[in-house]
């Protein structure tokens, strides 16, 4: 029956279920027996459709990609890349590409996805009309809005209301037209449209429901100008977004005589096999056995999986007979998940709802006459929905009424908790995993934490909306197993780093004994602590000084004691014991004057110089005694301290930016500065640096900071979360378009926030992936002020500003606190004989042989004088 | 109060009797949790150590690791009721009674008695 001498495989589309199509092949061995081309229409590999918006707010479509680099050569795949299919013939088994290349297939699988619907309009192949599908389209959107002052999106479903928010996030003053009298009518009922609907103005974006668009107006260049709309008005628009609905891309098929559905969608049955027992169609150009298309990810990758199977000879896999269309999302920041019945269309059944127009929240359960849960809507609040989603066909543990009140209003706080549900229930409706799969790969693949859970099970992986159920049978399953899953942040400690700062604000301590005696476990109090708490709450009391009362000057009494020597001696320990120093250069400008201090500082004390990678220079190479007097020279020329060695803010790259640059479009040195004197001394739960660009070019590289300011013509964009060492990531964008002040407020914020709720050493970057709720939450909190925490954020950060002293100029002015800088208590005077360097380059090094020195370990000379014994020696000295 | 110290006969690679004290410093150059380092006249280095109940600890300053002599600039704690220092360069504690190290009790540094003179 084989056409060709290797089976051939040809897959049409690579897009996201297309994708899934090929590691499933790959899981089962097909890839290994049989030639796979798949023909790819777009420009890239399969990317991540689903977040497609998260581009608008930095994520590049390299990002998005689903694809591991060398996933197609690992499993010999053949990719052909901008080369779609334009012909199938049926009879000669053979696939026709643009480029004119023919394949002879065996098999054949059908991923060709949907289109956006264009409603036929007259002038809706205007210039300046879009639809909303493809990075390609993202991207001609991002160019055309460049010159457009409003936008319109024609249709206000879950991708209308998507681009929406992205036009907003572009500039443009937005609009949406929805047909039908409601947003979202998919999902929602009334009341839930009425919520969305007040959340989605109250964001500045005008809804008209119940019209649509009749004719779009083009100017003489024949870009769009306007758009008259079904009631006679007419709005005025630089720019249009079709969204009004997707439809099967199923034309091959037809062409080749293949069955489509009425409304469009290749037939198939359950094993996703349309008539011709050769050819398969899977994800959003199908119609499943049951008579739906799907539009969504979930039952594609059912379907993958099926069709997977299959054609590996598996025919015990499951059938595809149809899935559940429950969806959370977090539209415009607003949440909203419809599950189930969510419309009530079953008869006898019955409504509980709780609404209240204010916060924007409404939730409706549809329960059945025997009390079982059917299906529901939730908009504003959809905490519970991994929750009431696997409890659908069952008679919940608590009454209705209790299940949509808010947490705090009469509900029994975690009465109904992932606890109460069966094994069988789907926890991750992404990957379509249940209840017990999670407990096993916790009781039987010995997971221990929820990322290996994740990697082991992939739940948790699509849209992220289960983590938090999951995390919490995670934590369950390894309690139930005897783990004890201690959050404490160490032996002395059972409070995290964020429980810890809030009782020294609330309770305004500034004492760790105090705290330890007060709050530690009972086995630490009264003890003496441990390394990993005591520069940690020397930390919290150090940004909290100014207000709780505690001295701002990390060093004296009990604080002294606390800190790492780095902290303690105000410099960098060295490998041989050496300290470096690092005065602060803010933004990088220096003047002449300076440079000459610093070589001439370095020449007379002798110490090795190299441009740090955070522009300035860092000196090393002294002893602890040399400290004072290396930090009276610099202090006399007007340097101060660096903070090279503290959990505090770094150091502000900048660019050269608008002044000298013929690119730059703002003083970003000037920025940087600014930035720099005001956060200077910030402790924070581990360091902080940041960068200004003058201009998109990014010279200053923004985004890898903990906070990166880029300017555009309108003024600065804000990102957050970059990091550089072992785990790079780039920063998100938080916010637009800023102004000096809004810049510099948001910064307060986003840092005060940061430092209140981190884990000890807990870069920004671990930080954002980690707090539930990610960027988005964190964008609510400081930008739209969701926890009403703003003013107090501002605050704390303005106590710091006003309270910030040098502290090498402090410590110098004070001969208490010089008299720690001696290398021996009981020999002032006399240095250190074990610091030694030795020439390189011109400059000096450690002199390191001294380090292995004579004296390692003098306990085996003394256990072992016979001939073995000094082998032993010798493999000990190596260490 | 002056503190001083002595290397305990055991841990004299010449097993002699040697029953002098070194006075080392004041008892108040002495942060509870804070090292300081003393030059012995051999030219080795004896780290210094009171812990929150003002009992004072003494080992020796060269961290076995790194071969650097810094341990007198680690953070010091408690551990199940013992008390260590956590060395500053790569974190190792030691028992600050017996000199084991806590992360490999292979390795151990040298402790010295310590006790306060007049
Ligand atoms: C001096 C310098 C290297 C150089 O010669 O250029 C340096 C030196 C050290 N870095 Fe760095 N880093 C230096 C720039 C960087 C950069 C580049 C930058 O800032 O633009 C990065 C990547 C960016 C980032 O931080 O995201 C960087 C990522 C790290 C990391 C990894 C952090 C992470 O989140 O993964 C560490 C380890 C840590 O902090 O825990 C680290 C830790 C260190 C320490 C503090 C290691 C230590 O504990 O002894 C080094 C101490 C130097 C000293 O004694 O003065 N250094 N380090 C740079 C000082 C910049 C400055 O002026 O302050
Ligand atoms: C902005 C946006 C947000 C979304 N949000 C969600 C969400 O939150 N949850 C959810 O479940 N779903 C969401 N979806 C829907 C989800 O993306 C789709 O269900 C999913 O991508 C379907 O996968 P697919 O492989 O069937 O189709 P696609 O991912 O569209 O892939 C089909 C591919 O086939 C290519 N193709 C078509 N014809 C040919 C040809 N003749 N030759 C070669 N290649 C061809 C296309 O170019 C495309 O690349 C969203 C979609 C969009 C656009
Ligand atoms: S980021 Fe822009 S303004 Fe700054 S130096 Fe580079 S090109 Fe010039
Ligand atoms: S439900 Fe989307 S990742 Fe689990």
């Amino acid at each position: 029956m084989a056409a060709t001498a290797v089976p051939t495989l040809v897959l049409i589309g690579h897009g996201m279920v297309g994708q899934r199509f090929l590691e499933a092949l790959a899981d089962r061995g097909v890839t290994e027996r049989a030639r796979v081309v798949v023909l790819c229409e777009e420009p890239r590999p399969a990317y991540d459709r689903v977040q497609l918006t998260s581009y608008f707010s930095g994520r590049t479509p390299e990002d998005l990609s689903l694809i591991d680099p060398d996933f197609m050569a690992r499993h010999g795949i053949e990719l052909h890349l901008g080369d779609p299919a334009t012909a199938i013939d049926r009879a000669a088994r053979t696939v026709t590409a643009r480029s004119g290349l023919t394949v002879a297939y065996d098999t054949l699988v059908l991923a060709t996805g949907s289109y956006p619907f264009v409603p036929p309009v007259p002038g809706a192949d205007s210039a300046g009309c879009f639809v909303y599908r493809t990075v390609e389209d993202l991207l001609a959107i991002e160019e055309y809005a460049k010159n457009c002052r409003t936008g319109t999106v024609v249709g206000g479903g879950l991708l209308g209301l998507e681009a929406a928010g992205a036009l907003k996030g572009l500039g443009l003053r937005t609009r949406i037209v929805e047909f039908q009298p409601r947003l979202m009518a998919v999902q929602v009922d009334e009341g839930g449209g009425s919520a969305l609907r007040r959340t989605v103005e109250e964001m500045d974006i005008d809804v008209h429901t119940g019209v649509g668009g009749k004719e779009i107006v083009a100017g003489g260049d024949g870009a769009v100008r306007a758009m008259e709309l079904s009631d006679g008005s007419r709005v005025e628009t630089d720019l249009v977004i079709f969204s009004a609905g997707v439809r099967p891309r199923d034309q091959l098929a037809r062409d080749c005589g293949l069955a489509v559905g009425e409304r469009g969608g290749i037939v198939v049955d359950e094993r996703c096999r349309t008539e011709d027992p050769a050819v398969y169609a899977i994800g959003e150009c199908a119609l499943a056995a049951d008579g739906k298309v799907y539009g969504l990810v979930a039952p594609g990758y059912e379907m993958a999986a099926t069709a997977a199977a299959t054609i590996a000879g598996d025919h015990e896999a499951a059938a595809f007979t149809g899935a559940d269309t429950s969806t959370k999302l977090k539209l415009l920041g607003v949440d909203v998940a419809s599950f189930g019945d969510a419309h009530g269309a079953t008869p006898g059944c019955l409504d509980v709802v709780y609404a209240d127009s204010r916060s924007g929240v409404y939730k409706k359960l549809v329960i059945g006459a025997d009390g079982e849960l059917l299906g529901g809507v939730l908009v504003g609040d959809a905490e519970s929905y991994g929750l009431l989603r696997p409890l659908t066909g069952t008679v919940p543990p608590l009454a209705p009424e209790q299940l949509v009140l808010p947490a705090g209003a009469g509900a029994p706080a975690g009465a109904l908790g992932p606890a109460a549900l069966p094994d069988d229930a789907v926890i991750c409706n992404c990957h379509n995993v249940t209840k017990g799969t999670i407990r096993s790969a916790v009781s039987e693949h010995s997971c221990t934490t929820v990322p290996e859970v994740k990697k082991c099970t992939k739940a948790g992986t699509g849209c992220g909306s289960c983590v938090k159920a999951l995390t919490t049978l995670v934590n369950d399953e390894l309690t139930a197993g005897g783990v004890v899953v201690d959050q404490g942040l160490c032996g002395c400690f059972p409070h995290t780093r964020a429980e810890l700062y809030e009782i020294v604000r609330t309770r305004r301590l500034t004492s760790y004994a105090e705290l330890l005696d007060g709050h530690g476990r009972a086995e630490a109090r009264g003890g003496d602590g441990c390394e990993t708490c005591k520069p940690t709450v020397a930390s919290i009391i150090a940004s909290l000084a100014p207000t709780v009362g505690a001295d701002g000057y990390v060093l004296d009494g009990e604080q002294s004691a606390l800190q790492d020597t780095n902290d303690h001696f105000l410099a960098n320990l060295q490998r041989n014991g050496s300290y470096s120093v690092v005065p602060r250069i803010p933004g990088g400008e220096i003047t002449p004057e300076k440079l000459i201090t610093i070589g001439e500082v370095a020449r007379d004390f002798g110490l090795y110089t190299k441009i740090t990678g955070g522009q300035r220079i860092d000196l090393f190479g002294a002893r602890v005694d040399q400290l004072p007097r290396i930090w009276a020279r610099l202090v006399d020329a007007g340097f101060e301290s660096g903070h090279a060695y503290g959990k505090a803010l770094r150091t502000v790259k900048s660019c050269v930016g608008q002044t000298w640059c013929r690119y730059g479009v703002q003083d970003s040195v000037r920025m940087a500065i600014d930035l720099e004197l005001r956060y200077r001394g910030l402790r924070s739960p581990h360091k902080l640096k940041s960068a200004v660009s003058g201009c998109a070019r990014e010279c200053a590289e923004a985004r890898g900071k903990d906070f990166g300011v880029i300017a555009t013509s309108n003024g600065w964009n804000l990102y957050v979360g970059g990091n550089g060492g072992a785990d790079p990531r780039h920063a998100d964008l938080l916010a637009q378009d800023l102004s000096d002040a809004e810049l510099i407020r948001l910064i307060d914020r986003f840092l005060m926030f940061y430092i209140r709720t981190a884990d000890r050493l807990e870069r920004t970057s671990a930080w954002l992936e980690r707090i539930e709720g990610g960027l988005d939450h964190v964008r609510d909190v400081v930008v739209h002020d969701s926890l009403g925490l703003c003013g107090e954020l501002e605050s704390l950060m303005a106590a710091h500003v006003s309270a910030y002293r040098d502290e090498w100029a402090d410590t110098l002015a004070d001969p208490d606190r010089l008299a720690r800088f001696v290398s021996f208590v009981n020999a002032p005077g006399a240095p250190d004989p074990a610091v030694r360097f030795v020439p390189e380059r011109d400059q000096i090094k450690p002199d390191l042989p001294l380090l292995s020195g004579p004296t390692l370990p003098v306990r085996t000379l003394a256990d072992a004088p016979t001939a073995s014994g000094t082998r032993t020696l010798e493999g000990t000295a190596t260490r | 109060m002056t503190l001083a110290v002595s290397l305990p006969t055991e841990q004299r690679p010449d097993h002699q009797e040697d029953s002098h004290w070194l006075p080392v410093c004041d008892r108040s150059a002495l942060t509870p949790g804070r090292g300081v380092a003393a030059l012995l006249p051999d030219g080795g280095q004896v780290a210094l150590f009171l812990d929150r109940a003002g009992r004072p600890y003494a080992i020796d300053n060269r961290d076995p690791f790194t071969g650097a002599y810094v341990l007198s600039r680690g953070l010091t704690g408690s551990a199940d009721g013992r008390p260590f220092v956590a060395s500053p360069l790569l974190k190792q504690r030691f028992d600050l009674e017996t000199g084991t190290c806590l992360d490999d009790p292979a390795v151990s540094v040298p402790v010295y008695r310590v006790r306060e003179i007049n």
